[in-house]
């Protein structure tokens, strides 16, 4: 058991940091949140990356990974989260990247990685449906094999930023006869495809995030097809259990938490910062002791997988304990900005660079923020079904 | 021991939920939200008109003669809507100050105004330093001949862009905190020296940045005595926590109908949701918590004639319970729905924000704790 940096990891630490500093656009660091980025400036961060060849510190190496280790992919985040980089876009990186060098074939592999490093190819997740969200298994979007292609129809909905994408990676139902999980397929469809049309959905926080797609006669190649025809549960799965880990979000919630207690220093009560008072500080004190398990608990999941096992259900904890202390963060941040937490931020097509922001810089859009993350609960697999796969997977009830 | 409403009292509840449900359905909320205005004047006439505005006054001041009661039913039903016009504001907390502080020649020129519906009013007084502590004001106020100059800066005042009225809290004498020295007045929103910056809040209402630069007032404009108004600003907002805290258990009533309804309709895994216990469970606390916080609205609506110490710890005491409620229920919901509750287009979002910026109305629970504990 070693908990410590080696030299080799401090020199790679120093390494990264001047690399941020030197390289992370300076037009970027003004902003707050995706929702107020353009799609190039929110792909600008991955660009840099991407020429210095850091843009999948988890992919090998023979995909234009790093393969870095877990030690180094640590150290990696926490200077991200310190610098306030944009972070990338999961659905390619962290999500079809992985299934598609895993289980597609050599003509995918080159047809889509090297888009999905560069951000040529914006990708967005088409598993949910209106009517199969918790129970995925349900859903009934059809393709039908014709000749060399599949005729899909369907609804998507709650795709993220299909607004901006190329390519959608879809569940489909192939055999409707077969019992849920075993007739469902994992296709590639590019998004400018005739009979694909998005809707968007603007979410509590006023931001537009979310989407509906539909799907209407849309002709996909069946070299599109991951792997074999209705194995695709198999693959959605295995992303899944990627998707949890990345959750857990800790370097970014220790970024958070400064963040915080910054603004907890320079809000007043009776004259006194609201840091020094006792309810406050001890809050926040008990945010960072659970954000310290939930950080060694991810190192101790990360060194298991790199011994190749998981990652596990046990990437369920890391899923509902990371977005919990996600969302007590942002609660917090709205308590501490008192009465200036009224102040809505103009977002999307209503902001205006003339806006009037009351109160102090950090204020307006904290509570947005806080509405905006309930979201985290029950996206990814919601905390009650991860809380089922624990029960069952993990204490066999 | 009895808490029953008379006659009268459901005959009001029975006007005001039927006004709301031919006036007030969610769309047109967020017609009205969404608005230049944010606001309806036409429907404030209308609520003057149905006497709404005038039921906490005595009959000898124009009014219906009603009391907390009255109040915690309109509030009730207008959190029920999530309605935005300024009643608490002009009727509650103004009409509140000018009943209880107000001199008769004071009650004389300016009620009539606000039952007619013709006058609304805010209360500028929380400041940027103060937080929560309604006596921890920069903003003063100087004596100049028979008058006085005010001077300072005062914060997300809510509602004051419909407003044509402020009560402004300011210093008098004393130090920046000190309990002596406040005094109260009443400003026309539209006096040289006065000005604005309006915006939105994120529970669809509208507030403003007010700054007073040498801002001349009669004496005749002041409430109550010099430099003692720090008791009476308390005992209205008491009656304003009372309100809000009726306002909120409106709001809850909906949120956990509909998430009781949502779960026994909603199919995941071949079964309404609702079968699971969890989720049962869940909506049992939810219940639970609903109930609590009627009883404490209830308890704080019928003490606040008690004397201060009892009538701040009813009013702390209800604040935290309708906070940690409102907070507990507002997220659930959220969650009971999925990616639904997330959405703008339900109505469930729109009352959990409204139930979140509630608890910060009026000092949050921490500070409701405090003073609880304070005042025991
Ligand atoms: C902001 C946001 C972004 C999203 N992005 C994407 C995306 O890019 N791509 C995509 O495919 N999907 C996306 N999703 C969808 C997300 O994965 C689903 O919302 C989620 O799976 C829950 O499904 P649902 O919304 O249908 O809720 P439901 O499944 O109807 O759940 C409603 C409630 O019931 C509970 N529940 C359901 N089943 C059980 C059970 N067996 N036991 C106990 N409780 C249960 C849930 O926990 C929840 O509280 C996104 C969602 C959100 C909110």
């Amino acid at each position: 058991m070693d908990m410590s940096f080696s030299p080799d990891d401090l020199a790679f630490r120093d390494e990264v940091k001047a690399f941020i500093a030197d390289n992370y656009p300076a037009e970027l660091k003004a902003k707050r949140a995706r929702s107020e980025m353009t799609k190039d400036e929110i792909l600008a961060w991955q660009r840099v990356l991407h020429k210095k060849g850091w843009v999948a510190p988890h992919w090998p190496k023979q995909y234009g990974g790093c393969e870095w280790s877990i030690t180094q992919r640590f150290i990696w985040n926490e200077a991200c989260a310190q610098a306030e980089t944009t972070p990338l876009l999961p659905f390619g990186l962290a999500m079809v990247g992985p299934v598609i060098y895993t289980f597609g074939n050599e003509e995918q592999k080159a047809k889509f990685l090297p888009r999905i490093l560069s951000g040529d190819d914006w990708w967005c997740q088409g598993y949910s449906e209106p009517g199969a969200g918790s129970d995925l298994a349900s859903l009934k979007t059809r393709a039908v094999r014709e000749g060399d292609h599949y005729i899909v129809n369907g609804h998507k909905i709650w795709t993220t930023l299909a607004q901006h994408a190329d390519w959608i990676f879809c569940l489909v139902r192939t055999d409707p006869s077969a019992k849920a999980q075993e007739g469902i397929s994992f296709l590639l469809i590019d998004m400018k495809t005739p009979g694909i049309t998005v809707r968007p959905i603007i979410t509590i926080d006023g931001s537009h995030e979310v989407n509906e797609v539909f799907l209407e006669d849309v002709k996909v190649p069946v070299e599109n097809l991951i792997g074999e025809e209705n194995k695709g549960w198999t693959y959605a799965k295995f992303l899944l259990g990627n998707e949890r880990s990345g959750i857990a979000g800790v370097a970014r919630s220790k970024k958070s938490i400064e963040r915080l207690k910054t603004i907890a220093k320079a809000e007043l009560i009776d004259g006194e910062p609201l840091m020094k008072t006792d309810e406050f500080s001890r809050k926040v004190a008990e945010l960072e002791i659970d954000l310290t398990a939930l950080e060694v608990t991810e190192l101790r999941t990360l060194a298991a997988e790199s011994h190749g096992r998981g990652p596990g259900p046990e990437a369920s904890i890391l899923k509902v304990k990371g977005t919990e202390i996600q969302q007590r963060i942002t609660e917090l941040t709205l308590e501490a900005v008192g009465n200036y937490g009224f102040v809505q931020a103009p977002l999307g097509d209503a902001a205006n660079s003339n806006d009037f922001l009351a109160g102090p810089e950090y204020a307006p859009g904290v509570a947005q923020n806080y509405f905006n993350m309930r979201k985290t609960s029950i996206y990814g697999g919601s905390n009650e079904i991860q809380a089922n796969i624990i029960a069952k997977m993990v204490l066999g009830l | 021991m009895d808490f029953s409403f008379t006659e009268e009292q459901t005959l009001l509840r029975n006007t005001v939920h039927s006004l709301l449900q031919d006036k007030y359905d969610f769309d047109t909320r967020r017609k009205v939200v969404k608005s230049a205005e944010g606001w309806r004047p036409e429907f404030w006439a209308q609520m003057a008109e149905l006497g709404l505005l005038a039921a906490p006054f005595s009959e000898e001041m124009g009014g219906l003669g009603g009391g907390a009661i009255e109040t915690m039913i309109l509030m009730e039903e207008f959190g029920a809507r999530m309605v935005v016009e300024p009643f608490l504001e002009t009727v509650v907390v103004a009409g509140g100050f000018l009943r209880e502080g107000g001199s008769a020649a004071q009650q004389e020129e300016f009620i009539p105004g606000i039952i007619g519906g013709e006058s609304v009013w805010t209360f500028a007084y929380a400041e940027p330093q103060g937080r929560y502590n309604l006596a921890d004001l920069k903003t003063t106020a100087k004596k100049d001949g028979a008058g006085y100059v005010l001077n300072g800066y005062k914060c997300v005042v809510i509602a004051a862009p419909w407003a044509d009225k402020l009560i402004v809290s300011a210093r008098t004498s004393g130090g920046q905190r000190d309990r002596d020295g406040i005094s109260l007045f009443i400003v026309d929103k539209s006096a040289t020296g006065v000005s604005t910056r309006d915006y939105a809040t994120v529970d669809g209402r509208r507030a403003s940045e007010i700054t007073f630069e040498n801002v001349k007032v009669d004496a005749a404009a002041m409430i109550g005595a010099e430099g003692g108004a720090l008791p009476l600003i308390e005992k209205v907002t008491d009656q304003a926590i009372a309100a809000l805290c009726a306002e909120a258990i409106g709001g809850m009533k909906k949120l956990n109908d509909a998430t009781v309804e949502y779960c026994k309709t909603r199919k995941q895994f071949g079964v309404p949701i609702g079968k699971f216990q969890v989720l049962q469970h869940r909506m049992v606390d939810m219940f639970m918590a609903y109930e609590q916080s009627v009883s404490m609205t209830y308890m704080v609506s019928l003490k606040l004639d008690e004397d201060a110490a009892e009538r701040a710890r009813a009013a702390a005491g209800a604040k935290v319970q309708i906070g940690k409620a409102g907070r507990f229920i507002g997220q659930q919901a959220v969650q009971l729905h999925g990616g639904m509750g997330m959405t703008d287009e339900l109505d469930v979002g729109h009352y959990f924000k409204r139930l979140t910026m509630i608890d910060t109305q009026f000092g949050n629970i921490d500070y409701q704790l405090r003073r609880y504990a304070d005042a025991a």
